[in-house]
C-alpha cells in the first residue's frame, strides 16, 4: 500500500467554489515527485490537504496508517511539512535563526538536537551567513530559503515545496537541486510544485500532471514530457531541449541537455 | 541615438545600509528599445528600476551620487506624480501594486486613469481594452485581493498599461505564472514594443528574454557588468561563472561546438538552434 493515499478527494471552498474535483493520488515512501499544471489547476489545494492545512470536503487522505481525518493539523504537520508558496505567509520571527528553531522547539526536543538540526538546515539552504538577519531584510528569493530551512529542521517524513523555483536565479536553483537530493538520500518523501519544466525534467523521478481541478496522469519525466495528449490537456509545453529535438526529428524522448548533446553528436559524427 | 534615460556615475545607498546597492553605474537607454535586465538575486536589478522611476531617492530616501536623467532632466527635479505619467512601473510583488481601496478588479485597473482626471467614457473604453489584452476581463467583478498570484500579476500589469506611458519598467512580471501565462505576458510586452514604447524588463526566464528583447543589461554586485546586443551577451559562457543563467539553446550550441560539431553560430533561441543544428545534420548526411 502506498505511503500517501488520496482517495476520491474533493475540496469545495466555503461559498461553493470547487477547487479539487475527485482526485486519486498514490505516493510511495521515499519518492521524489513533482506536480505540474496551470495556475488554478488545484495543485496548492491538493498538497495543503496532505498536511491538513485544508480539510477535504469529500474523500480520505492517508499518510501511512494515519487517516488524517482523525488528527489535528498540528499532529499531521509533524509528519508532513509544507513550505508555503509565499514565504510571507509563513515567516513570523525577527531573525532567521529563531524562525528555523521554532519548529524543533515546539516539538520540545533536547537543545543539542535542536542546534544540530538548525545548523544542518541552515547549511543545506546556504543561510549560515544570515543567522541573525531579519528575514524581511532578505530578498524574496532568499526569504523562500528561510521557510525551506524551517521545514527541514522539523525533520518530517514528508516535505512539500510549493513553487520553490519561482523567482530563483542560477545559484538558487542549484541549492534547490541539492536540497531535493539530500532529503531523498535521507529517505524523505518529497513533493514539489513547479512551473519550471527544465527543473522538473532534471530533478524528479515522477511527475503528476493536474488540469482543471483533476489529475490528468502521472509518469516519469520522460513519459510526461513526450505525452502530447497530457501536455495539451494541462496547457503545458515540453522543455526547450525536447522541443528542439522534436523539431529536428531526434528520437529517444530526450528531456535533458546531456542526452541531447550525445544524440546530436552521434547523428553528426556517425555518417 | 535617441537617449531617453541616462545614468551618469550613479552610486546609490539605501538608508542604514552598510554599502551601496548601485555602484558607479553609467548607462544610456535608447528610445523604443526593449532591454532585458538579468543577473543573480541581490545584484541591484530592482534598485536600478527604482532609480529610473525616481522612487530612489524620492520615496526610499537614501543617498544618491551622480545623476539619473529622464529625457535629459534629473529625476530629482520632477514634481510628484510627474514621472508617473512618463514611466509606468510594475512591481515585482503584485501585492505592492494593488491599491486595496477598490472593491472590484475593474475599478482597480481604472484607478490610475481616475486620478489623472480622464473622462469616464474614455476610462471605460481603455480599461475594457486592456483587461481583454491581459486576459483578465472575465475577472472584472472580482475583489482584487481574492485573485490568485498569477491573476494579480496580470492585473498589476494591466493597471499600468492602461495609463499608456512611453516608458515601462517591469520587475519580474512572470515569477508566479505558468508557462502559458508567461508566454502571454511576453506577447503583451512585444505588442507594447511594437507601439514604440521603451521597455526595461527584469526577468530570470532568460530563454524568453532571448526570444523577445533587443538589448541585454547584466548586473552583479551593484555594478553593470555587460550591456549590449543580446546575441553577443547571451552566448558569453563566462557569465555562467557570474551566476547568470544563459539560454538552454546557447549552452547546447556551445557544448556541440566543443564536441567538434561545426555550427554557423551559437544559437540563443529555438528557431536559431533548429536552423544551425539542422544545417550541421544535413551536412553530415550529405558527406
Amino acid at each position: 500500500m502506498a505511503y500517501i493515499q488520496m482517495k476520491d478527494v474533493s475540496f469545495v471552498y466555503p461559498g461553493g467554489f470547487l477547487a479539487v474535483d475527485n482526485i486519486n493520488i498514490e505516493i510511495e515512501k521515499g519518492e521524489n515527485v513533482a506536480i505540474i499544471g496551470q495556475n488554478g489547476a488545484g495543485k496548492t489545494t491538493t498538497v495543503k490537504m496532505m498536511n491538513r492545512l485544508e480539510k477535504p470536503t469529500k474523500g480520505d487522505v492517508m499518510i501511512g496508517d494515519m487517516n488524517t481525518k482523525s488528527y489535528t493539523t498540528a499532529q499531521v504537520s509533524r509528519v508532513v511539512g509544507y513550505v508555503f508558496q509565499n514565504p510571507d505567509d509563513q515567516i513570523f520571527h525577527s531573525t532567521v535563526i529563531s524562525e528555523v528553531e521554532f519548529g524543533p522547539r515546539m516539538m520540545k526536543l533536547p537543545s543539542e538536537i535542536i542546534s544540530e538540526r538548525v545548523s544542518c538546515a541552515l547549511k543545506l539552504t546556504g543561510l549560515e551567513q544570515f543567522r541573525d538577519t531579519n528575514p524581511y531584510d532578505l530578498p524574496l528569493s532568499i526569504r523562500k530559503f528561510v521557510t525551506i530551512a524551517a521545514i527541514i529542521a522539523m525533520d518530517t517524513e514528508v516535505v512539500i515545496f510549493d513553487e520553490p523555483t519561482a523567482g530563483q536565479d542560477l545559484r538558487g536553483n542549484h541549492y534547490l537541486s541539492d536540497i531535493l537530493r539530500t532529503l531523498n538520500q535521507r529517505g524523505k518523501t518529497v513533493i514539489t510544485i513547479s512551473h519550471d519544466m527544465e527543473f522538473v525534467a532534471a530533478n524528479f523521478d515522477r511527475v503528476i500532471v493536474m488540469a482543471n481541478k483533476k489529475v490528468v496522469t502521472s509518469g516519469t519525466p520522460k513519459e510526461i514530457f513526450w505525452s502530447f495528449d497530457a501536455l495539451e490537456k494541462a496547457k503545458l509545453k515540453q522543455p526547450y531541449i525536447s522541443r528542439l529535438c522534436r523539431e529536428l526529428g531526434i528520437e529517444g524522448n530526450i528531456i535533458e541537455m546531456d542526452e541531447a548533446v550525445e544524440a546530436i553528436k552521434e547523428k553528426c559524427l556517425l555518417n | 541615438m535617441d537617449t531617453v534615460i541616462e545614468l551618469k556615475n550613479v552610486t546609490y545607498t539605501y538608508p542604514l545600509a552598510d554599502e551601496p546597492s548601485i555602484k558607479d553605474m553609467s548607462i544610456k537607454i535608447e528610445r523604443g528599445k526593449f532591454y532585458g535586465v538579468i543577473g543573480e538575486n541581490g545584484a541591484g536589478k530592482t534598485t536600478l528600476c527604482a532609480l529610473i522611476r525616481g522612487f530612489a531617492p524620492s520615496f526610499y530616501n537614501g543617498e544618491l551620487k551622480g545623476e539619473v536623467l529622464v529625457e535629459g532632466k534629473p529625476t530629482t527635479e520632477f514634481g510628484p506624480g510627474e514621472l508617473s505619467l512618463k514611466i509606468g512601473y510594475v512591481f515585482q510583488n503584485p501585492f505592492t501594486q494593488i491599491s486595496g481601496v477598490k472593491d472590484t478588479l475593474f475599478e482597480e485597473v481604472a484607478y490610475g486613469l481616475e486620478n489623472f482626471g480622464v473622462p469616464v467614457d474614455e476610462i471605460e473604453e481603455r480599461v475594457i481594452e486592456v483587461m481583454k489584452m491581459t486576459d483578465i476581463y472575465s475577472l472584472a467583478d472580482k475583489k482584487p485581493f481574492e485573485l490568485s498570484g498569477g491573476q494579480q500579476q496580470r492585473a498589476a500589469l494591466a493597471s499600468i498599461i492602461v495609463l499608456k506611458p512611453d516608458i515601462l519598467v517591469i520587475d519580474e512580471p512572470t515569477s508566479q505564472l505558468d508557462p502559458e501565462g508567461t508566454e502571454s505576458v511576453f506577447k503583451i510586452i512585444e505588442q507594447l514594443k511594437n507601439e514604440k514604447k521603451t521597455i526595461i524588463l527584469v526577468e530570470h526566464k532568460v530563454d524568453m528574454i532571448a526570444e523577445y528583447a533587443d538589448e541585454i543589461l547584466v548586473m552583479k554586485g551593484g555594478r553593470l557588468i555587460r550591456l549590449g546586443d543580446k546575441q553577443e551577451i547571451l552566448t558569453d559562457m563566462s557569465l555562467l561563472d557570474e551566476g547568470v543563467q544563459l539560454p538552454q539553446m546557447a549552452i547546447l550550441g556551445e557544448r556541440l561546438i566543443e564536441a567538434g560539431i561545426p555550427l554557423s553560430r551559437v544559437p540563443i533561441t529555438e528557431r536559431q538552434a533548429a536552423e544551425a543544428i539542422g544545417q550541421a545534420l544535413q551536412k553530415a548526411r550529405n558527406s
